[in-house]
């Protein structure tokens, strides 16, 4: 089948690719783009390390088809560092120790931006639904949602 | 219905490494032309901190910063040997093994940095910040790095250092079976509140109360994410996880991560931990290590919880909500069991 043209913002830069028309936005960004950050777990939308945002809004990228995001905004977690500056959702993992292996990290950070950008001050109980669809094997989830928790305060106390 | 509520205790004395004379790991390390240390390993870290605390060990044998040690690791290409991240033995026996490499690499740059200070190596000490002076004379020093290019390209000295830790074979007595199996042993106790639905089945975790006994804390922090994401692990064994819930039948076993289960960020308890620090005579800087251990005490705490909530005594794993309703069956309903404040 013939490939299909597809123009979309990958982190604040225009790209074009030519895509399968059932390939996934997981397999472009990978494969096509270079950017290695989302990574491919379960390939069916079960462990969330695929996560990225489009259009600030989180989405498998295993599961959502490259052709759906013809003039669309996508973010990952390759994005979210400025320069040698860490997003604040990155510093707080660090500091919290919130990785262990770190497979599940880039969907972990994208699927809490994706929540912090729409609720700067969320309760514990709406950081755990942000990250219900993210499998972690390592940390126990704690250190996890203690990272989110004092990103989104950090990220308060600059505003004030 | 009933919510019934239970606590259960569990101690345990855990093994460091398996000592049945075959379980070593190698070290090398070389200074390289910048003054800064390569350590070459084949020891995999999967997260838990390996390389971090191999980095520490070396730096402080060395006497150089940490930042100038770096850890090369996880190619046994170019690593020298390693039995592998396994029984806990990371720390313990990679550790020991990077001493003894640091300890060959340091003579060999105190023994160059005496040929360009003219004095004998006995006498010279480091300061931990990139320098070596004679003892008592800070002023009669030369920095690590002008030692190591000296030795590179004026003495044609290798500032390196070769490590094995092997624990010998223990040999059995003949008549009484006794044997030394292991040389260290780390220790925790657990205790588990939980409360256990009679009429679903269900299991909810409410709290983790542990000491964990693990020798020289080498990196806190990290013995910290252990404990947490260890006990996490421990509790998805106990109450969760299987590729066989009815085993030896394969059947109905999960294949996917939608029916694998463990638990979520929402099923997690408050965990609260004490490390009690009692070096280790034999581990690198005292240190043991938490690694499986973290897990193990976990399930039969749960399993003694369980008994302590509806007094039924379920010996399989996991202690699924279909295990608990059979057993509630069988007995004739739930037997809360006497609690103790």
């Amino acid at each position: 089948m013939a490939r299909m043209p597809v123009q979309f913002r990958l982190n604040g830069s225009d790209r074009a690719v030519f895509v399968e028309p059932a390939e996934t936005l997981l397999g472009t960004i990978r494969r096509g783009l270079g950017d290695f950050a989302p990574k491919f777990g379960c390939g069916q939308g079960t462990c969330g390390v695929c996560t990225v945002l489009v259009d600030g809004e989180p989405r498998l990228g295993c599961l959502t088809l490259s052709v759906t995001c013809e003039g669309r905004s996508i973010e990952t977690a390759s994005g979210l560092a400025d320069g040698p500056t860490l997003h604040p959702l990155q510093a707080a993992f660090m500091e919290h120790f919130a990785a262990q292996c770190g497979f599940c990290t880039p969907g972990m950070l994208m699927a809490a931006k994706a929540l912090l950008d729409r609720n700067p001050n969320p309760t514990r109980v709406e950081v755990v639904e942000a990250i219900a669809g993210n499998v972690c094997r390592c940390t126990g989830y704690e250190p996890i949602i203690n990272a989110i928790l004092a990103a989104a305060q950090q990220r308060g106390a600059r505003r004030a | 219905m009933a919510r019934h509520q239970g606590r259960g205790m569990a101690s345990i004395n855990y093994p460091i490494g398996m000592n049945l004379g075959g379980d070593p790991s190698q070290a090398l390390v070389h200074a390289n032309p910048d003054g800064k240390f390569t350590v070459a390993l084949s020891a995999i870290d999967l997260g838990q901190g390996m390389k971090q605390v191999s980095r520490q060990i070396a730096a402080e044998t060395l006497g150089v910063p940490i930042e100038d040690v770096y850890v090369d690791t996880a190619d046994s290409d170019t690593g020298p040997h390693d039995m592998g991240s396994f029984a806990s033995r990371g720390t313990h026996r990679v550790g020991n093994a990077v001493i003894v490499a640091a300890k060959e690499a340091r003579g060999v740059l105190l023994e160059a940095a005496a040929e360009e200070l003219e004095v004998n190596a006995d006498d010279l000490v480091t300061d931990g910040k990139g320098n070596i002076h004679v003892r008592g004379a800070a002023s009669k020093s030369i920095t690590v790095k002008a030692a190591s290019q000296a030795a590179q390209f004026k003495q044609g000295k290798t500032i390196s250092g070769r490590g094995i830790f092997l624990i010998p074979l223990s040999t059995v007595h003949p008549e009484t079976g006794e044997m030394s199996p292991v040389t260290a042993y780390a220790h925790a106790c657990l205790v588990v509140d939980l409360e256990v639905c009679d009429e679903t089945g269900d299991v909810k975790v409410n709290k983790l109360t542990s000491a964990y006994e693990l020798g020289r804390a080498l990196n806190p922090k990290m013995v910290e994410q252990q404990l947490v994401g260890g006990a996490w692990m421990g509790m998805s064994h106990a109450l969760y996880e299987t590729p066989e819930p009815y085993y030896p039948n394969p059947e109905h076993g999960g294949r996917d991560y939608n029916q694998y289960l463990m638990p979520g960020p929402g099923d997690i308890a408050p965990h609260d931990i004490t490390v009690l620090e009692r070096p280790a005579p034999d581990g690198p800087f005292g240190g043991k290590g938490p690694g499986e251990m973290c897990a193990n005490p976990v399930l039969p705490a749960v399993a003694n919880a369980i008994f302590n909530a509806i007094g039924v005594r379920i010996d399989t794993l996991p202690i699924t909500p279909e295990k608990i309703l059979r057993a509630l069956k069988a007995q004739g309903g739930a037997r809360p069991q006497v609690r103790r404040a």
